[in-house]
């Protein structure tokens, strides 16, 4: 993954406009958050393969980035994005590292099942 | 013949507190098989500098555990390929089956598992609750000990004293490299230890975690 270039994640977006597609989104402090009193608690959100389309998606921010995604009945949003690529099969991987290059949101699109 | 059976959710939980004491059984003699529930495809840990992604992670990860078996000489790894964080979701019945067929197959006297509820990952608790399914349909006679790790803050207040305290000072050379093998998950923490190190008082609270591993047996 590297740094993330707005323009370029803007044109895959606007590429899938419309195209069913499979969702992976993610948030987490880690399981351990509480255990290591980094955090009150351990938080962690995830959908794999939601099956979504939408009518508008758009990159905004300086960095970290932000996603949002119109859907017809609805919203994906997604906050703290900083790196991203397209892997070797074709699917649009974004997430946000902290310091310690630990995933802290993962926001991924494909036109096939991420694999369980 | 001897033989441990070792029973955790994710790559690198049989190394993080417990290498030392599979080095030991292993280099006994003991033969150590290792189930693996999932392929930790939810770790946070990307290595540091990040070089996984979370869909390269799963890959990365089993490469990491199939090198850490060869350091710690686990030569039987049985992966049952369930998803990282769904462990307790899944039927506990299923579970425990698969993993009382392999208790029948390998006759293990150990069983090393997490200490059931004080595992602090849902995971954690998911397969030792799995696990001591499996233990209690094996006819008592036949029962291997289960051998918990617990790792709640207030495990001694919960239960007491650790029945098994092993020193691993021996072996803190093969525990560390087994730790090295888990790059993606132990790399930042490895660095942090390595600071802290520095400072002598730093130096004797790591090398003291390092070198004691703890068990509570788990009555079933």
């Amino acid at each position: 993954m590297k740094a993330i270039q707005r323009e370029a994640i803007q044109t895959v977006l606007d590429q899938w406009q419309d195209k069913a597609l499979y969702l992976h989104l993610e948030t987490t402090n880690g399981a351990y958050a509480a255990h290591r009193a980094e955090s009150p608690m351990a938080v962690c959100a995830y959908i794999r393969n939601g099956k979504i389309s939408y009518e508008r998606g758009t990159v905004a921010g300086e960095g970290p980035y932000r996603i949002g995604l119109k859907m017809s009945d609805g919203w994906i949003y997604a906050e703290g994005l900083t790196d991203w690529e397209i892997d070797e099969e074709g699917r649009l991987l974004v997430a946000g590292h902290d310091r310690e290059g630990r995933l802290a949101i993962a926001f991924e699109l494909s036109e096939t099942p991420f694999p369980l | 013949m001897e033989h441990v059976l070792v029973v955790f959710p994710h790559p690198d939980d049989e190394t993080f507190g417990k290498a030392g004491t599979i080095a030991h059984y292993t280099r006994s003699g003991t033969p150590v098989t290792l189930i693996c529930g999932t392929l930790g495809q939810l770790g946070r840990n990307m290595g540091n500098p990040f070089f996984a992604t979370r869909e390269t992670l799963p890959q990365i990860r089993e490469k990491e555990l199939r090198d850490a078996c060869d350091v710690l000489g686990i030569k039987d790894l049985r992966l049952l390929g369930l998803r990282d964080k769904t462990v307790e979701f899944e039927d506990p019945e299923l579970i425990a089956d698969r993993i009382e067929a392999i208790i029948r197959e390998v006759k293990p006297s150990i069983i090393m598992t997490y200490y059931p509820k004080l595992g602090v990952h849902p995971d954690h608790d998911g397969m030792s609750e799995a696990t001591v399914r499996a233990v209690k349909r094996i006819p008592e006679e036949m029962r291997p000990v289960i051998h918990g790790s617990a790792v709640t803050n207030n495990a001694v207040e919960v239960i007491g004293d650790p029945d098994i305290v092993n020193d691993v000072s021996d072996v803190l050379d093969v525990k560390l490299a087994a730790m090295r093998a888990h790059r993606s998950q132990s790399e930042a923490m490895m660095a942090k230890m390595e600071k802290d190190r520095q400072d002598p008082e730093g130096k004797t609270k790591i090398e003291k975690m390092l070198n004691t591993e703890r068990f509570w047996i788990y009555p079933v």
